[in-house]
């Protein structure tokens, strides 16, 4: 697939945002000013890899340490939708 | 991390999930007076604020109940001294926390003070992109100090939302304003239609826009949307009076927000002041039972409380019958349908004001009336 970043890209989260567990709710959270974004268990695995060191080919990596089937077009594409929303930050 | 079999007994005595977020108006002493205020007009009535340890217990409990967010508002937030040891307790309570403010006062020192405290998010509200226009809309010189601060937001790392409150004397200057924004280098830009609570719906006639200027404006934002793409994000607040349905207000009536204000009621909507129901007041009970059990909060929970239309409407479940204080700011009903709905059979008021807002004659910069709090004699 065509990604619009490189997997050489460290991914973190965009100015102001914060990946929390939600303890009343159980489960993980992006918090951004007006909006809670309610995560999955593949999505805060992946999340909790950007730490602004990691590369993407980093995280994929860590995560088939993780996961038995990691297809990288996926973690790419779910990258690139939050980057979209400005939720993360790609830096090259 | 099991705590899973711990909480399945907890979750199932609770029936209402908690809220998301705590709105805690503070204050309404401003140094500003925006004629669109949509703080109450009996401004004297709420003088007697919750102290430090009050708003401090009521921030604790909110994160107990399960908030992960807390708006710091107002009035404005920084009269209150006492800001950043709140923006403390938020924080170490685990909740993101925002300041909504006009910036008048967010000097140096203070945003130093509320950095270090760990505050996560700065919005600052503009009236306009140029000083008379602004200055006249808040009633007070004010715009340079504005612009200074939202500066300062940038210069502290703090991602920098501009709040724009639209109506009809300065919806025409979209473009304006998004030049301004643009460069403030804003990471956000809140675009809201003026909603007619308090001194708002005092000002409806002056601040209520035509038909033309919001065909106008819709073009201008979704250009904008467009080209700023994944520069800065805007959001454009539609005026429900234009609207052919309501809005989900709050999203659902005690569902996701809670609102304390100054002197500790608590509301499930900014709006609710002065609903003929019994008052829930932090000082006398607290938020578990408040936001669970209390009247105020179960009253038009869900949609039991429905009248028809709504009742028998298949889109009940979407926009929960509108605004409950909207429906009694116009109709002195509370359960009836939200007046801006066009089946409801009020609908007919909202569509009064916007005749009037249609006429040619109608200028397009009445006077206003600032907010003001009342002299005693
Ligand atoms: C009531 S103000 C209090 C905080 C601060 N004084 C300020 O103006 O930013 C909270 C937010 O609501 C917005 N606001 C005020 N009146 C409004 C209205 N009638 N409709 C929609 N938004 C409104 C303001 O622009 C601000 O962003
Ligand atoms: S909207 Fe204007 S008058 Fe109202 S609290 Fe904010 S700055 Fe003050
Ligand atoms: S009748 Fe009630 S439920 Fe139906 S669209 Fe109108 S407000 Fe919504």
């Amino acid at each position: 697939m065509t990604a619009p970043f490189s997997t050489t890209g460290v991914p973190r989260l965009a100015r102001g945002v914060k990946l929390r567990f939600d303890r009343s709710r159980e489960r993980h959270v992006l918090l951004l000013p007006e909006t809670v974004v309610e995560l999955n268990g593949t999505g805060t695995a992946i999340l909790q890899l950007c730490d602004g060191q990691r590369t993407v080919a980093d995280i994929v990596a860590a995560l088939r340490e993780q996961y038995a089937d990691v297809p990288e077009g996926q973690v790419v594409a779910y990258l690139a939708k939050l980057a979209e929303r400005r939720h993360l930050e790609i830096h090259e | 991390m099991s705590e899973i079999d711990g909480d399945a007994a907890e979750r199932s005595s609770t029936t209402v999930e908690g809220p998301l977020g705590l709105l805690a108006e503070l204050t309404y002493r401003c140094p500003l007076a925006c004629a669109y205020c949509s703080n109450p007009i009996e401004l004297a009535a709420y003088r007697d604020e919750l102290d430090t340890a009050e708003w401090q217990r009521v921030i604790t409990e909110a994160a107990e109940l399960g908030a992960l967010q807390c708006h710091l508002s107002g009035g404005e937030p920084l009269l209150r001294r006492d800001l950043a040891d709140l923006v403390r307790t938020a924080a170490e309570q685990g909740l993101y926390t925002n300041l909504v403010t006009s910036a008048l006062g967010f000097t140096a020192k203070r945003a130093a003070e509320l950095h270090d405290a760990g505050l996560d998010h700065v919005q600052v509200s503009l009236q306009a992109d140029e000083p008379a226009l602004s200055d006249r809309i808040a009633g007070l010189p004010s715009f340079a100090r504005k612009i200074d601060a939202a500066r300062r937001v940038r210069e502290l790392g703090w991602p920098l939302t501009l709040n724009v409150v639209l109506h009809r004397q300065n919806i025409d200057r979209i473009p304006e304003i998004l030049a301004a924004a643009e460069e403030l280098e804003a990471d956000r830009i809140e675009l809201a239609n003026t909603q007619y609570y308090g001194w708002a719906a005092l000002n409806r006639a002056a601040l209520l826009p035509s038909r033309e200027q919001l065909a106008e404006a819709e073009v201008v934002v979704r250009e904008a949307k467009e080209r700023l793409r994944g520069r800065m994000e805007i959001i454009y607040v539609i005026p429900d009076y234009y609207a052919t349905y309501p809005k989900p207000c709050m999203g659902g009536w005690g569902a996701r927000q809670l609102v304390v204000v100054p002197t500790g009621d608590a509301l499930p909507c900014l709006a609710a002041h002065g609903l003929p129901l019994p008052s829930a007041n932090v000082r006398e009970h607290d938020l578990a039972w408040i936001w669970r059990d209390s009247p105020m909060f179960s009253a038009y929970r869900g949609t039991d409380w429905m009248q028809d239309p709504c009742r028998s409407c298949d889109r009940r479940e979407v926009d929960l019958g509108g605004c409950r204080c909207q429906a009694f700011a116009l109709t002195g009903d509370a359960t009836r349908t939200d007046p801006v709905c066009h089946l409801s059979p009020d609908h007919g008021i909202v569509e009064a004001a916007v005749a009037e807002a249609n006429e040619e004659r109608t200028p397009v910069d009445l006077p206003l009336v600032p907010r003001r709090e009342r002299q005693r004699n």
